[in-house]
């Protein structure tokens, strides 16, 4: 990665951190010193992504916890303060998408669902982490939205209605947060080759060809380069950055 | 350094860099270990600071050109490919302010000046930057915007105009140059410490204490925090990211 980070001595928390987007930040963080908090619902597969990257020399916890459930939620920063003594990084990036649907077909169980998740799991997230900031006088946040939080999808409202909710949550959090030495953003990644993103390929809810061609770099995105979005804006070199929505996106917002 | 970048062996070119933030991405630019070219309009000032920049060892070329001037942006482009062979990455910052004229007491000289130095300089920037980055189908554009690129005020129509425009050029090029390896992004910086800003301050028309307390981090930028952007946008780990237009403000882009 360039630019390089050391961020010996500081702690990052990651949500849904056992895959895609979450685990290469995760691995990202780990792999500039700091120690690193990893929670996800899923069990299994947080222990094998914890256990991968503590066997690779960083200093990490795994966390199980379920972003839909706000004690779970606090139960797990106070986890990370309680092992490790502060935060000063946090990627709230767990998040599920749904089928695609009529707007006027949508079950209110559906939408509830990832309402839940993608939006009040954020929400969450971040009232606790900036619980223990404001403690500090200091940390960055990056809550993940999507090109989804910027432009809407034919049967996708629900979905893109959290993201675009996202953004709001980080806009008013980080006005009222600047001046306590707290920033926060948002990042958009565009289609970026995750699980979930093969997941909705092989439901035949997403034509890999069509996604490449609507990207004017003519590419999926990698786990990596989200990564790496999310180590800038929580890094120094962002310390005039906040209240941002980030497209990580190849151009497809450009248009 | 908590943010180390490595531009070795990489071609960078900043118009506008006898100064301010054009000067201050320079300077990141040269010592994270690139070929660094250095125009300007004013040749006293951009040999000063090329002088000093060589005396510490780095690669540096003093360029004197005129932005609004097509033909002396075509050879200074020509010029740092003789000298360096290839142009990896491009600041187009030069820029001009006006007074705080409202838009129907603006005259044409200064309606004139400002397009064809902040507008048709960019334009003429980007059309040669973009030819020669082509040939190598590799290459990263940031055009300097503002604040002013993205929110409106009273007073100075004609900048923000400018300001506005070079965010839409930006994406247009993004668009039209991404399958040829080529990112286009603008950085848009609130209010910033540069001679610019204090020679608005001492000729009356700014309220430095106004604007650091409007911003939501209660302080103006500094150039160093906008080059950090910047070289950070031209970095590998911005790969996925293109047309783009970056607030580094403090803030005042999410209110």
């Amino acid at each position: 990665m360039n630019p390089t980070y050391d961020f010996s001595g500081q702690v990052a928390l990651v949500t849904g951190a056992s895959s895609g987007m979450g685990l290469a930040t995760a691995q990202a963080y780990a792999e500039s010193g700091a120690a690193v908090v990893l929670t996800d619902v899923n069990e299994t597969a947080l222990r094998a992504a914890t256990e991968e990257l503590s066997g690779q020399g960083h200093q990490v916890l795994a966390v199980v916890c379920d972003v839909a459930d706000e004690s779970s939620v606090a139960a797990a920063v106070q986890a990370g303060v309680d092992a490790f003594g502060r935060l000063d990084h946090a990627f709230n990036n767990a998040g599920i998408q749904v089928p695609p649907c009529d707007a006027a077909d949508e079950p209110a169980e559906v939408f509830d669902r990832v309402n839940a998740i993608n939006l009040r799991g954020v929400w969450a997230c971040m009232k606790h982490e900036l619980a223990q900031m404001r403690t500090q006088g200091s940390g960055a946040i990056v809550n993940n939205s999507s090109l989804g939080g910027l432009v809407g999808l034919p049967g996708r409202a629900a979905y893109h209605a959290t993201k675009h909710g996202v953004i709001g949550l980080t806009k008013s959090a980080a006005l009222e947060y600047a001046p306590r030495g707290v920033r926060i953003n948002a990042i958009c990644p565009g289609t970026i080759a995750t699980p979930m993103v093969t997941d909705m390929i092989d439901k035949g809810e997403l034509d890999l060809d069509i996604a490449k061609a609507n990207q004017p770099i003519n590419r999926l995105g990698t786990p990596e380069e989200i990564a790496a979005s999310v180590l800038w804006l929580t890094s120094p070199g962002a310390g005039f950055v906040t209240g941002v929505a980030l497209p990580v996106d190849g151009g497809y917002t450009a248009q | 350094m908590t943010v180390q970048f490595d531009y070795t062996g990489q071609v960078t070119m900043v118009t506008g860099a006898s100064a301010g933030m054009g000067l201050a991405a320079a300077q990141a630019f040269a010592r994270a270990g690139a070929a660094t070219a250095l125009v300007d309009v004013n040749e006293a000032a951009v040999r000063a600071v090329a002088e000093e920049l060589a005396a510490d060892g780095h690669q540096v070329l003093a360029l004197v050109g005129d932005v609004s001037d097509e033909a002396q942006v075509a050879s200074v482009v020509a010029e740092v490919v003789a000298a360096f062979g290839r142009l990896d990455a491009a600041f187009n910052n030069a820029g001009i302010m006006m007074p705080p004229l409202k838009t129907a007491d603006t005259d044409n000289a200064t309606f004139d000046r400002i397009v064809a130095v902040n507008l048709a300089g960019v334009w003429n920037c980007l059309k040669h930057e973009i030819l020669q980055m082509r040939t190598q189908q590799s290459g990263t554009i940031v055009n300097n915007s503002s604040i002013a690129g993205l929110k409106s005020g009273t007073g100075r129509s004609a900048y923000t105009a400018t300001k506005h425009a070079v965010v839409a050029l930006t994406k247009s090029a993004a668009l039209e140059e991404g399958a040829q390896g080529i990112r286009v992004n603008a950085v848009c910086p609130g209010t910033i410490t540069t001679p610019m800003v204090e020679r608005m301050v001492a000729a009356g028309e700014l309220d430095t204490g106004a604007s650091a307390m409007a911003a939501a981090i209660p302080r103006l930028g500094r150039a160093e925090e906008v080059a950090d952007a910047v070289l950070w946008l031209c970095s590998t780990s911005a790969s996925y990211v293109t047309g783009v237009a970056l607030p580094v403000d403090g803030g005042l882009a999410a209110g």
